[in-house]
C-alpha cells in the first residue's frame, strides 16, 4: 500500500500485451524451426518416393550390381559407390594432413600479420564455386595429367593404381585431385579455427617448461582439439562425397570398376548430374533417384558421425562459416 | 648436455645441467630444435602450396576470362554460340538467387533466433533442430535438386526459376541459420540482462536491442550465403536448366537463364570460341563472389567493432 | 646476532598493526651479500616498452642464489612485466621491447644466439591462474621431462616432484585421472610440481596464490620455504604479509606518478623493507597508506 510503486511494476494490460508479444515471437521462431524439420523430412520422403520404382525393382542388390545400361533397363550402383569411395578417400588422404599442416602454420607459426592475410585467402578458396574447379580441371588439369601419365606409369607402374596411360586425362585421378582442392580450404580453415580456441594460458604454461613450438603443438594444441579436428575431417569427407558438378566434368562418367586411376569412372553424385537431364526411360530416372537416396544416406551418416565425435566443439557451426567463406 | 647422467639428480645435489653454461641449444635440445624447425618449414610449405593452388586456379580464370570482359559482355545477350554477352544469365541468376534468399533469410534468421533466445542449451527441441540443420547442411546440392524436382518440377510439368530458387533456398537455409545463431550468441549477456532488469518484454528486447546489435553479422551471413548460392550449379542443372539461352526471360514459372548453367552447357558445345564466353562468365561470377566476400568481411568487422565497443 | 625484538628506531613511525606481529626467526647478520651469495640474475638498466609506451623503466638489481626475492608493489606497476622478462615470456607480446641487460649467470638472456627454449628450461615459471594441461595428473608432470629426454626413472621423478609440491598424498591414488578434476589449490600445486619436475635453476612465481583460498595459500607459502634450499625463487605478490613471510629480499616497484611508468623504488632485505625502509614511498606502501 505504498505511495510509490516499484519501478519494474507495469500496468496489467501491458503485461498481457508483452506476454502475447512474447508468444507471437516465440511462435514465429518455432514455426521457422518447424519449416526446417519439415523440409528435411519431406526431402527424405520425396526422394524415396521418386526412387520407389527402382527400389521396388532392384532392392538392396542395386548397391552391389555392377552394370548400368539404361537402354536395357539394367541399373546397378556398385561402380558409382566404388568411384565415390575411391575419389573421396584419395582426396581426404591428401587434404586432411595437408589441411592440418596449413592450419598449424596459420594458427601457431606464421607471424600475426602474415596469418591475417593468408588466412582469409585460404578461406576464400572455399568460396570458389565448384563449377570453376570443374572447368579448371577439364581445361588445365586433365591435359596435365595426360602428359604425366606415361611418366607416372613407368615410375610407379608396379602399383595397380598407376596402370596403363590413357588418351585423355579425364580420369579418377583428375576427380580425386579436384576434390582435394575443394575440401582443402574447408579443412584448413576449420582446423585453424579450432587451434585458435586453445587458451593462451595453456600454451604459455607449456612454453614456460622449456618446450619447443612443435612440442607445444604436438603435446597440447592438437590433443586438446583432436575431437574437433576429427569432426572437421569427417565434414570435409562429406563434402567430397556429395560433390557432383566438378567431378562430372573430369571423371568421364564411365562404367566399370578399375584399380587404374588413369581410367575414367563414375560417382553417385556425378552420374546424376550427367544423366538426369536426359533420361532414357522412367526406370532410368527412378534409378538415379535411388542413387540420390544412397547419397543422402551416406551424407546423413557423415553429418551425424561428425556431430557425435565433435565433442564440445560446435564444428558444424564453424563449418557453415567456412563453407560460405 | 653431454656427459650428464640423467638418472642422477633424483634428490641428488648435482643439477641436471650446468646453469652457468651459455644459453645455447646443446645436446638433446639441438635435436628438438631441429625437429621443431622442420615442422615450421613443412607447415609453411603446406601453406605455400595452398596459396599456390589458389593462385593457379585464379590465374586460369582471370587470364582466360579477362579478355572476354567488357561492358558489352556484361550488358548484352548472347548471339549465337560465340557472340554477345551474358546479360540474360546475369539477370536471371540475380532473380533466382534473390527469390531464394527472400525465402531462406526470414526462416534462417528466425531459426537462429529460436536457437539462441527460446531454446536453451539443454532443451530437446533446440538439439533436435540443430541436428536437423546439420543434416540439412550436409545434404549434397544435387540431392536437394532432386528433391525439388520431385516436389515442384514434376507437378508443374516443367523446370522453372522458382524451382531453382526454392532449391537454392534450401541450400542457403542452414548457412543463414547457423550464421545468425553465431552472431546472436556473440551479443553480450549483459545486454539481455539489462533489458530484463528494466522490465522490458522479451519480444521487445529481441526486436529493439538484440537483433540490432547482431544485425551486421546477420546481414553478413545472408550476403555470404547468397553469394555461395549464386555459384551453385547442381540445383540449376536439375530444376532450372531448360530455357532459351539467347533471350532475357524473367518469368520464374518457366526456366530462367542463369550463369552456372551458361558455363556448364557452354562447355558441351566444344567450340573453342564459346569457351571464351565461358571463361568470361566464370570470371564475372568469381568477381561477384569475391566482392560479396570482401564486402561482407568489412561489414562484419565494422559490426564487431561496434558491438565490442558499444556494450 | 641481534634479537628479534630489538626496539624499532623511534625516528620511523610504522603502524605495527599492519606488520606481521613477528617476523620469522632468521639469521640477522648484516652480511656483505655479494661476497657471500652468488648472483643468479644481474639486471642492469632494464627498461621495457610495449610499442611507444614504456612499462618499466631503468631497473637495476641482482637476484641471489637460493634466496626468495619478493617483488611487491601496487597493481599495474610492472611487477608481472618484470618477472616475465626474466625468462623471455614477454616475447610473444606484440611490440615488446627490452633495453638494458638481463644477465643470467653472466649471460645476457636477450643476447644474440640465445635459445629461448633453453632459457625457459633453466628458468621455470608458475602463473597466477593455475593452468593444468587437459591430461592426467601423471602426464601433466611427466610431459616436460619426457620432452627433455628424462625418461628413465620417470615415475620416480613424477612422484618426487609431487611430494616436493606437497601434493603426492592427495593424488597418489588417482594419477591417471584428469588434472582438471582437482581443486584450485591442488591444481596450482600441480603446476608447481610440473615446474620442478624438470629441476630448473630458478623458479619464477607470478602471484601463485592470489587466485586461491587461504588454506591453499598457506600450503603454497610453506612449499616455497622448503623449495628455497633447492631453487632460486622470485615471487611476485601483492600480499605484503606473504612477502614478509616467505621472502628474504624484497623489491618494491611503484608507478612513477609523473611518467606513469613502473619503477623500482627500493630493493633491500625484507626486514629493511618492512621495518626500516629508506624511501618514503616504500614506507607509505608497506604501512598501507596507499596502493
Amino acid at each position: 500500500m505504498g505511495v510509490t510503486a516499484p519501478v519494474a511494476r507495469r500496468p496489467a494490460h501491458t503485461k498481457r500485451a508483452s506476454r502475447t508479444g512474447d508468444r507471437i515471437m516465440r511462435g514465429l521462431c518455432a514455426a521457422a524451426g518447424i519449416v526446417v524439420a519439415i523440409t528435411l523430412i519431406d526431402l527424405a520422403y520425396q526422394l524415396s518416393h521418386d526412387a520407389s520404382p527402382a527400389i521396388d525393382k532392384f532392392g538392396v542388390g542395386f548397391l552391389f550390381h555392377e552394370a548400368w545400361a539404361p537402354n536395357f533397363k539394367i541399373f546397378g550402383a556398385a561402380d558409382m559407390i566404388y568411384g565415390t569411395v575411391v575419389s573421396s578417400a584419395i582426396a581426404l588422404l591428401i587434404a586432411a594432413p595437408l589441411g592440418v599442416a596449413i592450419a598449424v602454420w596459420l594458427a601457431m607459426i606464421a607471424p600475426r600479420r602474415v596469418s591475417a592475410v593468408v588466412g582469409p585467402l585460404v578461406e576464400m578458396l572455399a568460396a570458389v564455386p565448384s563449377i570453376i574447379y570443374g572447368f579448371w580441371g577439364v581445361i588445365v588439369l586433365a591435359p596435365f595429367i595426360q602428359k604425366i601419365e606415361p611418366g607416372l606409369h613407368s615410375a610407379l607402374g608396379w602399383i595397380p593404381l598407376f596402370g596403363a596411360p590413357q588418351t585423355t586425362g579425364i580420369s579418377m585421378l583428375a576427380a580425386a585431385i579436384v576434390l582435394t582442392l575443394m575440401i582443402l580450404p574447408i579443412q584448413a580453415s576449420l582446423c585453424r579455427d579450432l587451434f585458435l580456441t586453445v587458451p593462451p594460458e595453456l600454451k604459455e604454461g607449456a612454453e614456460a617448461l622449456g618446450s619447443t613450438r612443435w612440442e607445444v603443438i604436438r603435446g597440447i594444441v592438437i590433443p586438446s582439439t583432436l575431437s574437433g579436428v576429427s569432426a572437421a575431417t569427417v565434414l570435409a569427407l562429406g563434402r567430397a562425397l556429395g560433390e557432383a558438378i566438378a567431378v562430372s566434368l573430369v571423371i568421364g562418367d564411365a562404367n566399370g570398376i578399375h584399380a587404374n586411376l588413369f581410367l575414367p569412372g563414375a560417382t553417385l553424385a556425378e552420374r546424376i548430374a550427367n544423366q538426369f537431364p536426359s533420361p532414357v526411360n522412367p526406370l532410368h530416372t527412378a534409378s538415379m533417384f535411388y542413387c540420390g537416396v544412397i547419397l543422402l544416406a551416406i551424407c546423413l551418416l557423415t553429418s551425424l558421425l561428425a556431430r557425435k565425435i565433435a565433442g564440445r566443439f560446435d564444428v558444424e557451426r564453424r563449418y557453415a562459416r567456412a563453407a560460405m567463406a | 648436455m653431454s656427459g650428464v647422467d640423467h638418472t642422477a639428480a633424483l634428490g641428488g645435489d648435482t643439477p641436471l645441467f650446468d646453469p652457468t653454461a651459455p644459453l645455447t641449444a646443446t645436446g638433446n635440445l639441438r635435436r628438438r630444435m631441429f625437429v621443431s624447425r622442420l615442422v615450421d618449414g613443412s607447415a609453411g610449405i603446406a601453406a605455400l602450396v595452398a596459396v599456390a593452388l589458389l593462385g593457379i586456379v585464379l590465374y586460369a580464370v582471370v587470364s582466360r576470362g579477362a579478355k572476354a570482359l567488357s561492358l558489352e559482355f556484361v550488358f548484352t545477350n548472347p548471339q549465337g554460340l560465340t557472340g554477345g554477352g551474358i546479360f540474360n544469365s546475369l539477370l536471371g541468376s540475380f532473380e533466382v538467387v534473390m527469390i531464394g534468399a527472400v525465402i531462406a533469410a526470414p526462416i534462417g534468421i528466425l531459426t537462429g533466433l529460436y536457437l539462441t533466445e527460446f531454446a536453451g542449451r539443454r532443451s530437446r527441441t533446440g538439439r533436435m533442430l540443430t541436428v536437423a540443420l546439420d543434416v540439412l547442411q550436409g545434404v549434397p546440392t544435387i540431392v536437394t535438386g532432386l528433391f525439388i524436382f520431385g516436389l515442384l518440377v514434376i507437378p508443374l510439368h516443367q523446370q522453372s526459376g522458382i524451382a531453382g530458387a526454392v532449391a537454392l533456398a534450401i541450400v542457403m537455409l542452414p548457412l543463414m541459420a547457423r550464421a545468425s545463431q553465431e552472431v546472436l550468441l556473440l551479443v553480450p549477456a549483459s545486454l539481455r540482462e539489462a533489458a530484463d532488469s528494466l522490465g522490458v518484454a522479451r519480444w521487445r528486447a529481441v526486436l529493439t536491442v538484440i537483433v540490432p546489435a547482431a544485425a551486421g553479422g546477420i546481414i553478413t551471413g545472408v550476403i555470404l550465403a547468397t553469394a555461395r548460392a549464386a555459384g551453385e550449379t547442381a540445383p540449376m542443372l536439375i530444376c532450372n536448366s531448360i530455357f532459351n539461352p539467347n533471350t532475357t526471360q524473367l518469368n520464374p514459372l518457366h526456366g530462367v537463364p542463369n550463369v552456372p548453367m551458361l558455363i556448364y552447357t557452354a562447355y558441351d558445345l566444344a567450340v573453342p570460341d564459346a569457351l571464351t564466353r565461358l571463361w568470361g562468365a566464370a570470371f564475372v561470377l568469381l568477381l561477384l563472389i569475391l566482392i560479396a566476400n570482401v564486402g561482407a568481411r568489412l561489414l562484419l568487422a565494422r559490426s564487431r567493432a561496434k558491438m565490442g565497443g558499444g556494450a | 646476532m641481534t634479537a628479534v625484538d630489538e626496539p624499532i628506531p623511534t625516528r620511523v613511525r610504522i603502524q605495527t598493526e599492519t606488520l606481521p606481529t613477528q617476523l620469522p626467526a632468521r639469521t640477522r647478520e648484516e652480511f656483505e651479500i655479494d661476497a657471500v651469495r652468488q648472483a643468479v640474475f644481474d639486471i642492469r638498466d632494464m627498461s621495457v616498452h610495449y610499442g611507444a609506451k614504456e612499462a618499466l623503466t631503468r631497473t637495476t638489481l641482482k637476484i641471489y642464489k637460493n634466496l626468495v626475492t619478493a617483488v611487491i608493489g601496487p597493481s599495474g606497476c610492472g611487477k608481472s612485466t618484470f618477472i616475465r622478462s626474466l625468462n623471455r615470456m614477454n616475447d610473444s607480446i606484440p611490440a615488446f621491447r627490452l633495453s638494458g641487460q638481463v644477465l643470467y649467470h653472466g649471460h645476457d638472456v636477450y643476447g644474440p644466439g640465445v635459445n629461448r627454449v633453453e632459457v625457459r628450461r633453466r628458468i621455470g615459471m608458475v602463473f597466477q591462474k593455475p593452468n593444468p594441461f587437459p591430461k592426467s595428473i601423471y602426464d601433466n608432470v611427466a610431459w616436460a621431462p619426457r620432452n627433455l629426454g628424462l625418461r628413465s626413472h620417470l615415475s620416480e621423478r613424477v612422484e618426487r616432484a609431487l611430494r616436493q609440491a606437497a601434493l603426492w598424498d592427495e593424488v597418489k591414488d588417482r594419477l591417471k585421472k584428469s588434472a582438471l578434476g582437482l581443486s584450485g589449490g591442488q591444481q596450482q600445486r600441480l603446476c608447481i610440481a610440473r615446474a620442478i619436475a624438470v629441476e630448473p635453476d630458478v623458479l619464477l612465481l607470478d602471484e601463485p596464490a592470489s587466485a586461491l583460498d587461504p588454506v591453499s595459500t598457506a600450503a603454497i607459502e610453506d612449499l616455497i620455504l622448503e623449495l628455497k634450499s633447492r631453487y632460486t625463487i622470485v615471487i611476485v605478490t601483492h600480499n605484503m604479509q606473504q612477502a614478509a613471510r616467505v621472502g628474504d629480499r624484497a623489491a618494491f616497484f611503484s608507478l612513477d606518478l609523473t611518467e606513469n611508468v613502473g619503477t623500482l623504488i627500493e630493493y633491500e632485505s625484507v626486514e629493511t623493507i618492512f621495518r626500516n625502509p629508506h624511501d618514503q614511498r616504500t614506507r607509505e606502501y608497506v604501512t598501507g597508506q596507499f596502493g
